[in-house]
């Protein structure tokens, strides 16, 4: 796994263990401590949780569910740039399908999947309310409208 | 003891409000949105600018939301003037005009509280306004007008006297006994008495108990709790410790949502506060009594906030809850007695201490006591948040303290209690507002969402909306909740689409019924009420989507049909030009015409066309 | 505890006071359905099939995990219970692969035999379905989660008999699935012993025993009480036999022994019996000793040649020239035999065993 390079990774690691200090003795430390890692990691990794489970002498598995039963926890690691695609039904089409294709290509990931650099996070969302300008999608806070896949490489050069 | 009443009288001659004028801005999670942050600066500016002398704070949200940014201006022995939709650019007339030549901004002000002091002319006076005239402030008493984050502006204006009366002259059974007598009941949403729930905790065998303060509020159109958290945190704080007194508890937990860093980050100033001056932690005002407080923040799960799963949550589990009885008060955190209350019902407890069981009973109705804070929201004049004596009616509230529907459109429907809630139409309107009768209804009093909608509602829309919320918070521990909100939300959806037939009515009839009489928790048992309500006041909405396929309110976006108007097309081609699936076709300074068979409903072409000539049906 | 007296469907029943309503129905023979209720796990309360109507309480609750009350009236079977129970059933099924033809619970899978009971086809609803892997990455277990109906047991019995935790529940709602850690497999998560106790209580096809697909239907397979040759202990089994041929070994629930539970060996290593290299006849050594050359004798010719050359040594060398050396997978009362033999009769303490370090 890679967790950002090796002087990085151990900064946080050791973050981490000051967390995990911090909390020894602690009852119900589970959720705080799963907080103050993804503040540190920005997401949780596998690793980490493992690590947590046996800090906590709490079941790994248990770890597991609690992480994935909240809405706050990434399991991913979210990109630095998140593009949302619209899939509503004028997007639709108008070729939307066909542009989440091209970006998807152009990034080498999927729907709600992140660069190996972290530079970008890929999501679909239903409607973005601007039909008018189908296709369209949102990097960030910024909306781009009647796109073809031709146009994707020049704009995800921007960031 | 003795060191806190002198303290208070000391504070209470030196009130703040002293000799120089005072400016202070909203600065809750609403007037921060709104762009308070932006008008405190300009207000610091302007006052550095001019080098005047002039006292600048924050306070929190008086209720009236849709006012904020909302500054009031306070001359020395001149009444409180409360600005709204101040912006920077009118902070400059503000200063020179009210604060320098001491008249005030009269088309600007929104109301004033004069106290002993002679009234402006010309601004409605607090209370007496039509706004404030029919509310009751009980819990927010301190909202907008202290600063949140003193304690010493807590303690000048009563607070901790109750604490002082129940450590000094009080026994726990007495403490119990007056919350009885007040007939407090849990303004979480159930409505369980608060007096007796405390005295099961007390009975309950145990050296170890502890207090839990629930402010997971959670529900689409409630901010309540989180108003009462940013706007008075010690008065909660004083309510736990009294509560705790009052069980036998010597640690407590507020369990907040994460999403209020601003109440998160209130609580534990005051907390802090608190303990530094030995108002809370060991030996409070030397009696020897010990009390602990802990903050949680909670992870993004609205069924956190029924108790059982809020426990589990706090424990560090899935927040999955699990039958009861046992009830917290037997078996509560770790095993042990556990009392659990709302924010807004601990912060009703100092001044009930403070002012007399009797007094809380002599407001509201014969069962349901005291006052409530709603929050209103939706297509009314006024949204913001109002505290109103129990046994009001709706109409009162949505007519005469919100001013009545915007756009002065007719009135639909008022969705009372969030996602457990029901929808109450118009002949519903004079119904008093209390537990039993709320219940009886079909909606429930439930935290204090209040959403009014108009004509421009669709009801199955709205109860789509509701159930797609409860569906992606259901916990999946249960057979009905986990799998019978995915099929109620499929068959709603499906009759938006209008792919609905009439049996899907009956289907979502039993179904609803059995999900709301069998499921595990309260989301379960109560996620069937926006459908149960609509389904039994708006039935003919339901049949129009399904039988002519088409949506009344025009909401419904598959039902719609756009056509032009021959008469009063001029053939431009504007909405062909914006029509992102080319539906429409016409030569030109020609009718234009739309195929239905290509038309996805956007809307794009009637927003494009200039004369009108595009209708929705 | 003192006792309690209640109504169920018209018969007064008493029973000790902390019973659930549904032990005191079946212990009065009266029915009440269950998918998620183990008298031997904690109880959970999650399938709702064991509601039932209690006059004065709000809504159905579930017996399982509803105590009995003085005077409590409790109806099993009215109208709106049956409407409920059968509700819950279309729900299950409605997210359930339509699988009976070929899934290897048939014929003692709960749903199935509930929805028989009540008549429940599930087609009521059409809509999302799960779609999951199958996981069949290990030679034990197969884990189909599109046909698990959340009931936990499994989860419960890994943590609470098994105690290695290695399932819980993950995501939620909907999408609410029972899984190791990282949504790995159990072959992947590297904690699972392979016991199976998961696989005995589950009440549907979602966990199954990969040997015994496709070796027999449920209705063909008959039912052997027997011990677990294994180790001392002596759990008690039930082997399921078909044509002289071992399909599946489950615990058999006896409290004095092992309660119904298994470990790994006992229930996934019973192909022993049929393997080719098992010595089923007493072999005689000929020829010289490393050589490896045997022939078959009888038991009869095979013990007195053991007696007599154990009655050699001990006249020619003396006792303390023989030992024993014993194993696991015999019977406490074999073993205890052994040593009475090696003590008594060769008149020496050298006994060991295989699993005595
Ligand atoms: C799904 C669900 C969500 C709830 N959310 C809240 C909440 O956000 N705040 C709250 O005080 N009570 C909430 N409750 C009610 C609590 O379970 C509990 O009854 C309440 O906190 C008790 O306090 P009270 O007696 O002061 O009302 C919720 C209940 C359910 C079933
Ligand atoms: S009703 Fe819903 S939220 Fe409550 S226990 Fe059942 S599945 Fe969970
Ligand atoms: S086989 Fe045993 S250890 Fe593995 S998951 Fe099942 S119960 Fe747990
Ligand atoms: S796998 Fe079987 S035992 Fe485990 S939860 Fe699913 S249905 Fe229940
Ligand atoms: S058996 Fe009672 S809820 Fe499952």
């Amino acid at each position: 796994m890679d967790l950002g390079s090796n002087n990085d990774a151990n900064i946080k690691a050791k973050a981490l263990a000051e967390v995990l200090e911090r909390y020894a003795g602690t009852e119900g430390a589970l959720i705080p401590i799963l907080q103050e890692a993804q503040e540190i990691y920005g997401y949780l990794p596998g690793e980490v949780m493992r690590e947590i489970a046996r800090k906590l002498k709490i079941p790994f598995s248990q770890v597991y569910g609690v992480a994935t039963f909240y809405t706050q926890f990434h399991l991913k690691p979210r990109g630095r740039n998140i593009i949302r695609v619209c899939q509503g039904t004028a997007c639709h089409v108008r070729g939307g399908a066909r542009l989440l294709e091209a970006i998807s290509a152009a990034l080498g990931i999927g729907k709600n999947e992140t660069t190996a650099d972290g530079r970008f996070t890929l999501e679909t969302v239903a409607c973005l309310g601007s039909c008018g300008l189908a296709p369209v999608m949102m990097i960030n806070e910024e909306t781009y409208g009647r796109l073809a896949p031709e146009k994707i490489p020049a704009i995800l050069e921007k960031y | 003891m003795q060191d806190l009443k002198e303290w208070r009288e000391t504070l209470q001659q030196q009130s703040h409000r002293g000799d120089r004028p005072s400016l202070t801005v909203g600065m809750s999670t609403c007037g921060q949105a709104a762009g308070g942050a932006k008008v405190m600066a300009a207000l610091e500016e302007e006052i550095a600018r001019r080098g005047l002398q002039v006292d600048i704070s924050q306070t929190s949200c008086i209720g009236m939301c849709y006012a904020e940014p909302i500054v009031e201006v306070a001359l020395p022995g001149k009444p409180r003037v409360f600005y709204g939709d101040v912006t920077p650019e009118r902070v400059p007339t503000l200063v020179e005009k009210h604060v320098l030549q001491g008249e005030p901004v009269r088309e600007w002000a929104l109301i004033q509280l004069s106290g002993e002091a002679t009234p402006y002319e010309g601004i409605p006076v607090m209370p007496g306004s039509t706004y404030y005239g029919r509310q009751v402030r009980v819990v927010t008493s301190r909202l907008g007008l202290t600063n949140p984050e003193s304690l010493e502006e807590y303690i000048a204006t009563g607070g901790y006297e109750a604490l002082e009366k129940v450590l000094g002259q009080m026994t726990p059974e007495q403490v119990i006994e007056e919350i009885k007598i007040s007939g407090l009941r849990g303004r979480g949403g159930a409505g369980f008495p608060t007096g007796l729930k405390w005295s099961f905790t007390r009975q309950a065998p145990g050296d170890k108990k502890y207090v839990v303060c629930n402010a997971d509020e959670g529900d689409p159109g409630a901010f309540m709790d989180r108003s009462v958290l940013e706007g008075d945190p010690f008065s909660v704080i004083e309510g736990m410790t009294i509560a705790a007194y009052a069980i036998g508890a010597d640690e407590g937990y507020i369990y907040c949502r994460a999403e209020y860093p601003l109440a998160i980050k209130r609580l534990k100033m005051a907390i802090a506060a608190a303990g530094e001056k030995g108002l809370l932690g060991r030996d409070i005002l030397g009696t020897g009594f010990n009390f602990d407080l802990h903050i949680k923040a909670g992870a993004g799960a609205f069924v956190c906030g029924e108790e059982t799963a809020l426990l589990a949550s706090i424990e560090g589990r899935q927040g999955m809850p699990r039958v009861r009885p046992p009830f917290p008060a037997q078996q509560g955190l770790w095993g042990k007695p556990t009392n659990i209350n709302n924010v807004e019902t601990y912060a009703n407890v100092p001044f009930i201490i403070k002012n007399g069981g009797q007094w809380f009973a002599s407001m509201g109705t014969e069962k349901s006591k005291g006052t409530k804070v709603f929050c209103l929201t939706g297509k009314i004049k006024k949204t913001g948040l109002i505290e109103v004596p129990m046994g009001i009616t709706l109409r009162e509230i949505i007519f005469d303290i919100a001013g009545g529907i915007q756009d002065d459109k007719q009135f639909k429907a008022v969705q009372i209690g969030g996602p457990s809630g029901g929808c109450l139409p118009e002949d519903k309107l004079d119904l008093p507002v209390d537990y039993e009768s709320l219940t009886a209804a079909g909606a429930i009093m439930g935290s204090g969402g209040m959403v009014v909608m108009d004509e421009n509602t669709c009801m199955v829309d709205v109860a789509r909306f509701f159930l797609n919320f409860t569906q992606a918070e259901s916990c999946g521990k249960c057979t009905p909740c986990r799998e019978g909100t995915k099929r109620m939300l499929e068959i709603l959806t499906r009759i938006c689409e209008g792919e609905g037939r009439m049996e899907d009515l009956d289907t979502l009839e039993t179904l609803a019924r059995v999900v709301k009489n069998t499921a595990l928790c309260g989301l379960g048992q109560t996620c069937p009420n926006p459908i149960l309500s609509t389904l039994q006041y708006f039935r003919h909405e339901y049949e129009a989507h399904i039988k002519d396929k088409r949506c009344p309110a025009h909401v419904c976006q598959a039902l719609l049909v756009y056509t032009i108007d021959a008469g009063k097309c001029t053939g431009c081609g504007a909405c062909a030009r914006a029509c992102p699936a080319g539906a429409i076709s016409g030569e030109k300074k020609q009718p234009h015409r739309i195929d239905p068979a290509l038309c996805i409903k956007c809307g794009s072409c009637m927003e494009k066309c200039k004369f009108g000539a595009i209708s929705r049906l | 505890m003192a006792d309690v007296t209640l109504t169920i469907d018209g018969k007064r029943i008493t029973v000790p006071a902390g019973t659930t309503v549904l032990q005191a129905a079946r212990d009065n023979g009266i029915f009440i359905p269950t998918l998620c209720h183990d008298p031997k796990l904690t109880p959970w309360g999650g399938c709702r099939l064991c509601v039932v109507e209690i006059e004065g309480m709000r809504g159905l609750p579930a017996s399982c995990v509803t105590t009995v009350a003085e005077g409590m009236v409790v109806q099993t079977a009215s109208p709106q219970v049956v409407e409920a129970r059968k509700m819950m059933l279309e729900l299950l099924l409605a997210n359930h692969p339509r699988d009976c033809l070929t899934c290897s619970k048939s014929g003692a899978c709960s749903l199935q035999d509930y929805a028989y009971y009540y008549g429940v086809r599930g087609d009521k609803f059409h809509g999302e379905k799960h779609d999951y892997p199958l996981e069949d990455d290990n030679p034990f277990i197969v884990r189909d989660m599109n046909k698990c109906i959340l009931c936990g047991k499994c989860i419960r019995v890994c943590a609470e008999v098994q105690v290695n935790n290695v399932i819980d529940f993950a995501h939620r709602g909907f999408n609410t699935r029972v899984t190791p850690a990282m949504d790995l497999t159990l072959r992947e998560s590297e904690e699972c012993v392979f016991c199976g106790n998961c696989v005995q209580v589950c009440p549907v096809g979602a966990l199954a025993e990969k040997a015994s697909l496709w070796q027999g239907r449920e209705w063909e397979l008959t039912k052997v009480r027997t011990t677990c040759t294994f180790c001392g202990v002596g759990c008690n089994l039930e082997v399921s036999v078909k044509d002289d041929h071992v399909v599946r070994v489950r615990g058999y629930d006896n409290p004095l022994v092992n309660s119904g539970w298994l470990c790994v060996k006992g229930r996934f290593g019973a192909d022993f019996a049929e393997s080719p290299d098992r010595i089923t006849r007493p072999l005689i050594r000929v020829g010289e000793r490393g050589e490896g050359r045997f022939r078959e004798a009888t038991w009869d010719e095979a013990l007195d040649y053991t007696a007599r050359r154990l009655q050699e040594i001990k006249e020619q060398y003396g006792s303390r020239a023989i030992a024993a050396l014993s194993s696991a997978r015999c019977t406490n009362e074999e073993n205890y035999l052994m040593q009475k033999f090696m003590r008594a009769v060769i008149g020496t303490n050298n006994v060991d065993h295989c699993a005595r370090t």
